[in-house]
């Protein structure tokens, strides 16, 4: 008997996806260029964030129509987003054979108290966090892959950085703890106690862990591989820089070689105009998209 | 030394079964990295971008001589396998090792909701492996040197040659390390294994 839809199928997909870079498009032929630059896999999406910031409104699951053209452009695997909480989303997009999906703080919100029941689906789930308990918490609802949450359509790879060290920080904590202190910690973190139990065995989340939110640069995608994420997402960081082959190309480089400082420097030059960034601090706190979802 | 082709997917994951099993291990993302090597494992991951990062700095070139040499065991598992096949159904020009003579369709089961696990008979295993199968590819055609020894359905999903395998399920992801051990005879045999 074979069975589909399963943990295991969901999560040894997220681990086909590891050393490997997945990229954010919103065409038939971004999604082309991308295949052809190496990436693992495409976002498929009516607009970037950076789109989505600078036009407001509000952002909701791409057009169906978009994401077949996409899938079928081409032979690597189809992610898209849903709204926080929006399952009638999540499952147009199931029922389209779309292989992934993204329950993301990048679109507008559905709903501010419960995320969708990823485990009433058979595609499997990635969703973002900032800190250790936020990831369990999505990984108790079924998500099979985690990203960071970073802060999306900036280009400032800054709070992707806070959110990586910070996991990592509250994994080695919790690796420090006694058995018996562990119900404590799985209180102070909002977590289950069984995945509290699980990460201080295994000391790593128990689902592959990608970063995700303003990287721009092949060393952006280097610096959060050496931070312990097994992959990076790219949002606007290659479509709206000046020359998106090859800067994709070059971020694909650097995910694989990023212990390499050689092979760094090679595909770092000449890239021509990076997406231009925006300061953190000068985003009002109301408008930070990482405060979306708990 | 066992070699594991590290430049993207999940190699992690055949590392750590190799470990556990006591057998020292050696990412290979550069030609150079081959040297010293006798047996290499393609993992699975995104066959694209397998062939492509593979391509780029040498490894394929490489491992392509040592293996026409007689002196580099070849284990390719989904993407891997997909990776050593000599033909690609519709993607003549995808980057690819190409040394054995078989035929593969790409995602052939389907999208990832048509993802599967299952209980397999193997030729020569006393109890059956429990498969897991991620957008698998399906193996089209067996050409002469090779043998089949587990089929899902119709079809080949566990084919050995003289001095290579391909699985085009995932051993690493489970426990069970009998797929690995029965790499690490077929690199320490000193006869290549009589197939056919």
């Amino acid at each position: 008997m074979e069975a589909k839809g399963t943990l295991k199928v969901k999560t040894g997909f997220a681990e086909m996806f590891k050393g490997g870079v997945i990229m954010d498009v919103t065409t038939p032929e971004q999604a082309e260029i991308a295949e052809e630059a190496g990436a693992v896999a495409v976002m498929a999406l009516e607009r970037v964030p950076a789109d989505i910031r600078a036009q407001g409104g509000v952002a909701r699951m791409a057009d169906p129509k978009k994401i077949k053209e996409i899938m079928a452009a081409v032979s690597i695997p189809v992610m898209a987003k849903v709204r926080i909480g929006h399952f009638a989303e999540a499952m147009i997009l199931e029922a389209l054979g779309v292989d992934f999906i993204d329950e993301s703080e990048v679109l507008t919100p559905a709903d501010e108290e419960h995320h969708i029941d990823k485990w009433a689906f058979k595609v499997p789930f990635v969703n973002g966090a900032r800190d250790l308990g936020e990831a369990l918490r999505r990984i108790a609802e079924g998500a099979a892959m985690i990203r960071t949450k970073g802060e999306a359509g900036t280009g400032n790879v800054v709070e992707a950085v806070r959110h990586a060290r910070r996991m990592w920080k509250q994994i080695r904590w919790l690796q420090s703890l006694r058995g018996d202190e562990l119900p404590a910690a799985a209180k102070e973190l909002g977590a289950p106690l069984d995945l509290v139990k699980w990460v201080h065995e295994h000391g790593k989340l128990p689902v592959v862990n990608f970063a995700a939110g303003g990287v721009a640069t092949p060393a952006d995608a280097a610096l959060m591989m050496h931070l312990g994420m097994e992959g990076v997402f790219v949002g606007s960081g290659i479509f709206k820089s000046g020359d998106p082959k090859k800067r994709a190309r070059a971020i694909v480089r650097a995910v694989t070689h990023y212990d390499d400082p050689e092979v760094l420097a090679e595909v770092s030059e000449d890239l021509g105009e990076p997406m231009v960034g925006i300061n953190i601090d000068l985003i009002p706190e109301e408008e930070r998209l990482a405060k979306r979802g708990w | 030394m066992i070699g594991v082709l590290a430049v993207q997917g999940d190699f992690r994951e055949h590392e750590l079964v190799f470990q556990r099993m006591g057998v020292p291990i050696r990412r290979v993302r550069r030609a150079g990295d081959l040297a010293g090597v006798s047996g290499l494992v393609i993992p699975g991951g995104e066959s694209t971008t397998i062939g492509k990062l593979a391509r780029e700095y040498g490894v394929e070139e490489e491992a392509r001589r040592r293996y026409q040499e007689g002196t580099l065991a070849l284990w390719g598992t989904c993407a891997g396998a997909i990776w050593l096949a000599q033909e690609i159904e519709g993607y003549p020009d995808q980057p690819r090792l190409g040394v054995l003579d078989m035929s593969v369709a790409r995602n052939a089961y389907g999208r990832q909701v048509e993802s599967f696990e299952t209980e397999l008979a193997i030729d020569g295993f006393e109890r059956p492996f429990h498969a897991v199968f991620i957008r698998a590819p399906v193996i089209t055609r067996v050409g002469e040197g090779m043998r089949v020894i587990a089929r899902y359905r119709e079809d080949p999903v566990f084919v050995i040659g003289e001095r290579a395998m391909v699985t085009t399920f995932h051993p690493e992801l489970t426990s069970d390390p009998r797929v690995h051990r029965f790499f690490t005879d077929l690199v320490e045999r000193e006869v290549p294994l009589k197939v056919g």
